[in-house]
């Protein structure tokens, strides 16, 4: 395995053993009533992830359903302006439009194979629950997805699309009215029917072991991304990799991808939803991680016209990459997140989700600081596309 | 076996053959909000627990996330809450509840002191399970607070007997798998589980989560040692009820309570009331 300056130490990014822990991060803090069914989806997928009988349906599935792999797009006219190799790893030409469904169908064939009936998830942009939508039709299980209501209004086309697909689509009321409280409505209901229901969590956050989880099966964007990467650059890895982060999922699966070679890892959060630039240590939601809180330790509530990254914490293995310094976190602000999506949009004949568009702002600032040296090589998740935001795009641009 | 601030006087009223009564109250919900705190030690509480508000009550339902919301909405923090408990000298201990976030932020060492500066003798935290209770539970034995753990049906037998041999206090049996809220009927898997903690512990047991009338509380005490009333108390007091008229719902439960003692203690069956002295 090629190794180089910043190559990580062992240990990281891999299992997080049974207490579920990335240095002081992640474990399991849920009510006593979640312990057990936490417990029964660890050893499960414990036993799944080295059955190769489950690694190969999950592959099919991947190949067939979601159109893996995707491609590795040379961003040829942005990269030419901004002075850098800018190439994209395409999660936004997956099936359904996004990263999410790469952990979607790997925690529904696992529900399956826990013999559970129906599928529960909260959402915040709507692709993690179109995601769900999907894997509950293919596979024949009712959902119940929990949304926050200003989350409905905002994702409108999101929310007719889960529900085309069968799925009952709950609006939370409570809270700031966003995935923060969507994901708090839906442990509620996890609590109550833990026998029949799995709850399918759409990042890297929540109980041991979803952080772990959702990560290796997410890490299909890293992996193939580095091979593309093998065959696409001279010095086979390129020197940034950079991912927007709200949980951080797309960020996890690409960074496992490169925690081992030279790459600098950036995390792109969006200014007001900067749980690993701007959090501190607190509980929430099932794990220790960085949240955005008041001095009485008050969760306070995120901002981002990305409603995928309006979360106010981020994942525990996030924080502690940070820590380590192996990955970093930066932020980017709302208006930066709109020129760089239309930049995108006109450059390359691509529109990104919001989401993905915060990756883009940063690689164009720093193209313009100086921070990405000339010529330096930067791979981007794009983690989805944008037909989503079109109604809050038309509003502003 | 040494027992501490909370879990002493429970057992002496358990031993003497009473049942337990521990209303719940959500720290600064309205501005005059100790007089609830008064009025349930009027009314014959045993215990009472302090809700801190926590902006994401992860374990709670609608009424007790809504009071949450009304207190915190008011400017409450655990720390003006505590400093206003901490002027009562009420003779019924306190059991503060809160979760976990809020403890951090303090400080595990830190946050216990502050419960034990205002005179707070136990503490709930119900996304703490056993498993992580580690840090928190040594700071609460330190300081002499005693760290209450919770049961479930969903847990296994020994799991079960662990968590009651490692709380304090009592061990709180959730009734349901559920959130906190009133219900029609006690659920039916409460008494299997008050039976299952009860097989390897003398720990005194109180059962919470869905009670509300006299009739399920007195069901409830057939086998547990007593019983935590919440939401149905929260309603009343987000529909506007004052003190006294709280008041007079917990007499109500009071009576019952003893009255159900009264009824069963003769002819009494000696292994009925366990750790009663000959
Ligand atoms: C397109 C897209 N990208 C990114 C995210 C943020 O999720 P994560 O940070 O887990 O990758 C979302 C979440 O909804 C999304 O829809």
């Amino acid at each position: 395995m090629a190794t180089g300056v910043l190559a990580t130490r062992p240990g990281v990014m891999e299992d997080p053993g049974e207490r579920g822990r990335f240095g002081e991060y992640g474990g399991l803090y849920v009510p006593e009533s979640l312990v057990a069914a936490c417990r029964e989806v660890e050893a499960a997928f414990r036993e799944a992830r080295t059955d190769p009988a489950f690694r190969e349906s999950l592959a099919e599935s991947l190949a067939l359903h979601v159109g893996r792999p995707t491609p590795l797009t040379p961003a040829r006219r942005l990269s030419a302006e901004l002075g850098v190799t800018l190439l994209l790893k395409r999660e936004d030409l997956a099936h359904t439009g996004s990263h999410k469904i790469n952990n979607v169908l790997g925690q529904a064939l696992l529900a399956l194979r826990m013999g559970r009936t129906r599928l529960i998830a909260e959402t915040g942009a709507g692709q993690h629950g179109v995601a769900v939508a999907t894997a509950a039709a293919l596979l024949g299980l009712p959902a119940t997805v929990f949304m926050g209501e200003r989350d409905v209004e905002r994702q409108g086309l999101n929310v007719f699309r889960m529900r085309m697909l069968g799925t009952e689509v709950v609006p939370v009321g409570t809270g700031s009215r966003t995935l923060k409280d969507a994901t708090s409505e839906a442990m509620r209901h996890w609590v109550a029917d833990t026998e029949e229901a799995y709850y399918c969590v759409g990042s890297v956050i929540g109980p041991n072991p979803y952080p772990w989880m959702v990560r290796e099966f997410q890490r299909v964007i890293g992996d193939e991304a580095r091979e593309q990467c093998a065959g696409a650059l001279p010095a086979a890895v390129p020197d940034y990799v950079v991912a927007c982060v709200g949980g951080g999922s797309n960020a996890a699966g690409t960074f496992a991808g490169f925690v081992g070679t030279s790459a600098r890892l950036i995390g792109v959060e969006a200014e007001g939803g900067a749980g690993a630039a701007r959090g501190s240590l607190g509980v929430l939601h099932g794990f220790r991680s960085l949240f955005l809180q008041d001095d009485h330790g008050q969760i306070t509530e995120a901002h981002s016209i990305a409603a995928g990254l309006d979360y106010p914490g981020v994942g525990p293995e996030h924080a502690h990459l940070r820590d380590l310094g192996r990955a970093r976190y930066v932020t980017v602000s709302d208006e930066e997140v709109v020129d760089a999506a239309v930049r995108l949009a006109r450059a390359e004949g691509i529109v990104p989700a919001l989401e993905s568009a915060h990756a883009v702002a940063w690689v164009i600032r720093a193209a313009r600081t100086g921070e990405l040296p000339p010529g330096a090589t930067v791979l981007l998740t794009l983690s989805g596309r944008g037909d989503k935001d079109i109604s809050t795009l038309k509003e502003l641009v | 076996m040494s027992t501490g601030l909370l879990e002493s006087p429970l057992r002496a009223r358990r031993d003497g053959g009473h049942k337990l009564l521990m209303p719940y109250v959500t720290g600064g919900i309205t501005p005059g909000w100790t007089g609830y705190l008064r009025a349930f030690a009027a009314a014959g509480a045993d215990a009472i627990e302090l809700g801190l508000p926590f902006s994401d009550p992860t374990l709670d339902g609608a009424t007790i996330q809504e009071a949450s919301d009304a207190a915190l909405a008011r400017g409450a923090t655990a720390h003006g809450i505590l400093a206003e408990v901490a002027e009562l000298r009420l003779d019924v201990p306190l059991v503060a509840s809160t979760y976990y976030n809020l403890v951090l932020r303090d400080g595990p060492a830190e946050f216990c002191r502050a419960l034990r500066r205002a005179g707070v003798a136990g503490l709930i935290v119900p996304d703490l399970p056993l498993d992580e209770a580690g840090e928190l539970a040594d700071a609460a034995a330190a300081t002499g607070v005693d760290l209450v753990l919770l049961a479930s049906p969903a847990t296994p037998q020994r799991r079960l007997d662990e968590i009651a041999r490692r709380s304090r206090g009592f061990v709180y049996a959730v009734s349901v798998m559920g959130t906190t809220g009133e219900r029609a009927a006690l659920a039916e898997p409460a008494a299997a589980l008050t039976e299952r903690i009860k097989q390897g512990s003398d720990r005194p047991v109180l059962l919470g989560f869905g009670i509300s009338t006299p009739e399920q509380a007195v069901e409830a005490t057939r086998r547990a040692d007593g019983v935590v009333i919440g939401t149905a108390i929260m309603r009343r007091i987000l529909d506007g009820a004052a003190p006294d008229d709280v008041g007079a719902y917990l007499t109500g439960l009071r009576r019952a309570l003893d009255q159900e003692c009264d009824e069963t203690r003769w002819p009494a069956t000696p292994d009925t009331r366990r750790g009663t002295a000959p």
